[in-house]
């Protein structure tokens, strides 16, 4: 007796909405198993994870602000992934986005008010559209694989962000902290609810919205679906692929971008060495676990949010590693990866044992 | 020692481990899996190294562990990427977060403490030699295990009838699974190998390269081994090449800083990035040369129609 996978005649719309689910319910299994073992009450610990960053107001506060930029993110990524384009470097594009932007508080101190915020969120646009660019640019001239070039590139923005924050844009009033000059409240993001939800709320959600009708309701997002799942049925349609490789990634650098200078213009404040804690490699595994779909994309954004809150907090009360948010982000993001087959396959348990289909046809 | 001894066995010392981890994804990549994993099954590899080391005190217990560690990372992307025939590289990409993390949270209590040395190798008579004698005959045991290790896939893959299936089954999956070959165990055994030789490669970073432990150690040089099969265009000859080449800009980096040339540590330290950023373009640009040895299935799943 052995276990196959069986393709499905049509993909299954049940297990689409259930595989995120149980991916969850697995990654949360297995995160049970591991507490149990290394010693750790295992419902304390899930409780203090998932639970308790939604029992005071504050905490919530907080996990709407750590979801911005991740949602933000992933919505440009879902449109790469969605046409086959595989820009894992997102984490760069956002240091670029940051760096531009901030370009304008540091070397213009004195600049102030509604249209020097707009001109720093366009320069964070654009900068992480720059950075994007390049890969795209490397793909489509040379046809250097976009995989390694993005991720190589991060490397590349990192390194430039420690330098100009500890060099030239360091605060010289600063106490040689590697920081830039702390921004001034007219150069940073108005505060529009609570105490630190800012103005990239409303951005988050106007991307989600503007993905949806673009992916669901226009000809673009047509052409990115079918280029990415079948690039010659897009060739003989007369896409081009090259366009959409182009596109993408200057939608995906943008909005990366516009998360990092919103990091910087928010909740940072100000310059300094390192500006994510790997937003741009959750956002990954938010794209995914949200299906490419921007709603999806919105709650399961929201979900890794509190994996990030739930770290920070089992830190402080059981002194759990930081790491363990990255173990429980990477498990999952394998989980889904399983359960998605189910989309496509379903599981058939063969009785005979050594007589194969192949040896009887 | 000569200076430029000196320079050339740190050379050797930066390639080793690249030429570890590309080696085993070389032969993942011709059975036709892109694992884009490398950079977590390094992590593994090098966390699970150093600390077998640290417990038992014996080196060569840390590099088998490391070794296990690795390969069951890399089993972690089979089943998922295999059985379940998830999209290889969201899979890959999945492996690098949870295997760095995994690493992190593994290493905490081996953070600072310090390494135990791997001993070298010295062959009486001959490692004394001027020039070669250090560089050919002096080395640490796990550079010899590289080379070997590469003659050995060389010759496996060109010169053996397992080494022919496993090249099939990346060429053409649907012909290799028609002849009877299975095509998904030959893969997860490439796999398996690939995690093996990345694990290797880790431990090599913390036992004998830094020999220490610190949270993302790898510091990017599973990509630049991936980058590295795609430079050698898949041939085992051309990645020996091309891990010294790499070696040699991130050895040439650190020279340069500790000469104290006036650039900023932080240019130096991208050259290697930027290095293999230009080198992928230059080898793509010539699609001619890449087709003739790329793995036609590279990165397709495969699911038998029984």
């Amino acid at each position: 007796m052995r276990i196959v996978l069986e393709k499905r005649l049509t993909p299954s719309r049940s297990m689409q909405y259930l595989s995120p689910v149980v991916a969850i319910l697995l990654s949360l299994a297995t995160f049970f198993v591991i507490f149990l073992l290394a010693g750790i009450d295992p419902m304390r610990a899930l409780y203090i994870y998932f639970v308790e960053p939604l029992t005071a107001l504050w905490s919530i506060e907080d996990l709407l602000v750590k979801a911005v930029p991740i949602i933000l993110i992933a919505i440009g990524l879902s449109f790469c992934y969605q046409s086959a384009v595989w820009n894992i470097g997102a984490e760069g594009q956002l240091a670029a986005g940051a760096l531009a932007g901030a370009a304008i508080p540091i070397l213009f101190p004195t600049l102030q008010g509604p249209a020097v915020i707009t001109a720093m969120i366009l320069m964070g646009i654009a900068g992480g559209m720059a950075y994007a660019a390049i890969p795209a640019i490397l793909k489509i001239r040379f046809n250097a694989n976009e995989t390694l070039t993005t991720l190589m590139l991060v490397y590349v923005a990192n390194l430039f962000l420690d330098y100009m924050a500890r060099g030239p844009w360091r605060d010289p009033a600063g106490f040689n902290f590697p920081n830039s000059r702390p921004f001034d409240e007219g150069q940073m993001l108005p505060v529009i609810a609570g105490e630190s939800i800012r103005l990239s709320i409303i951005f988050m959600l106007v991307a989600v919205v503007v993905a949806w009708f673009m992916t669901t309701k226009t000809m673009t997002g047509f052409k990115i679906r079918v280029l990415g799942q079948s690039p010659r049925a897009g060739s003989f349609g007369g896409f081009s692929r090259n366009k959409m490789v182009m596109l993408t990634f200057l939608i995906s650098g943008g909005l990366a971008g516009l998360a990092g200078i919103c990091e910087v213009m928010g909740p940072i404040g100000l310059l300094r060495t390192s500006v994510s804690p790997g937003y741009g490699f959750t956002a990954i595994i938010v794209a995914f676990l949200g299906r490419l779909h921007p709603f999806g994309i919105l709650i399961a954004g929201l979900l890794l949010a509190l994996s990030y809150m739930g770290g920070e907090g089992a830190q402080v009360a059981i002194g759990l590693s930081d790491q363990t948010t990255q173990v429980f982000q990477g498990m999952l993001l394998f989980y889904v990866l399983a359960c998605d087959s189910f989309i496509y396959y379903r599981l058939r348990i063969v009785r005979q044992p050594a007589l194969d289909a192949a040896t009887v046809r | 020692m000569t200076m430029m001894e000196g320079i050339l066995l740190t050379i050797v010392t930066a390639a080793t481990p690249l030429l570890f981890a590309a080696i085993g994804e070389l032969v993942a990549e011709r059975a036709g899996v892109l694992n884009l994993g490398v950079e977590g099954m390094m992590a593994i590899g090098a966390v699970c190294g150093f600390a077998a080391t640290a417990v038992t005190g014996m080196p060569i217990v840390g590099v088998l562990v490391a070794m296990i560690g690795g390969m069951l990372a890399a089993g972690l992307f089979g089943i998922v990427a295999l059985f379940f025939v998830a999209n290889q590289n969201a899979t890959g990409v999945a492996l690098t977060l949870f295997g760095l993390g995994l690493s992190g949270l593994i290493g905490d209590r081996f953070v600072g403490m310090p390494g135990i040395p791997v001993p070298r190798v010295d062959i009486p008579g001959l490692s004394d030699l001027p020039i070669v004698g250090r560089l050919v005959f002096g080395q640490d045991p796990l550079v010899y295990l590289a080379v070997v290790l590469a003659i050995g896939t060389w010759w496996f893959l060109f010169r053996t009838r397992g080494g022919l299936v496993l090249r099939a089954v990346g060429d053409n999956h649907g012909s290799a699974h028609a002849l009877g070959f299975s095509v998904i165990r030959t893969r997860f055994l490439a796999v398996l190998f690939g995690g093996l030789c990345a694990g290797l490669g880790g431990a090599y970073l913390s036992l004998v390269y830094t020999p220490q432990w610190t949270p993302m150690m790898t510091g990017g040089r599973g990509w630049i081994a991936l980058a590295l099969v795609v430079f050698a265009s898949w041939l085992p000859g051309r990645l020996v090449i091309g891990a010294l080449l790499f070696g040699g800009v991130s050895i040439l980096q650190l020279h340069a800083q500790a000469i104290g040339i006036g650039i900023p540590s932080q240019f130096l330290s991208m050259l290697p990035y930027i290095v293999t950023v230009i080198a992928l373009v230059i080898i793509s640009r010539n699609r001619t040369l890449l087709s003739v040895n790329t793995p036609a299935c590279l990165g397709r799943a495969f699911v038998p129609d029984s």
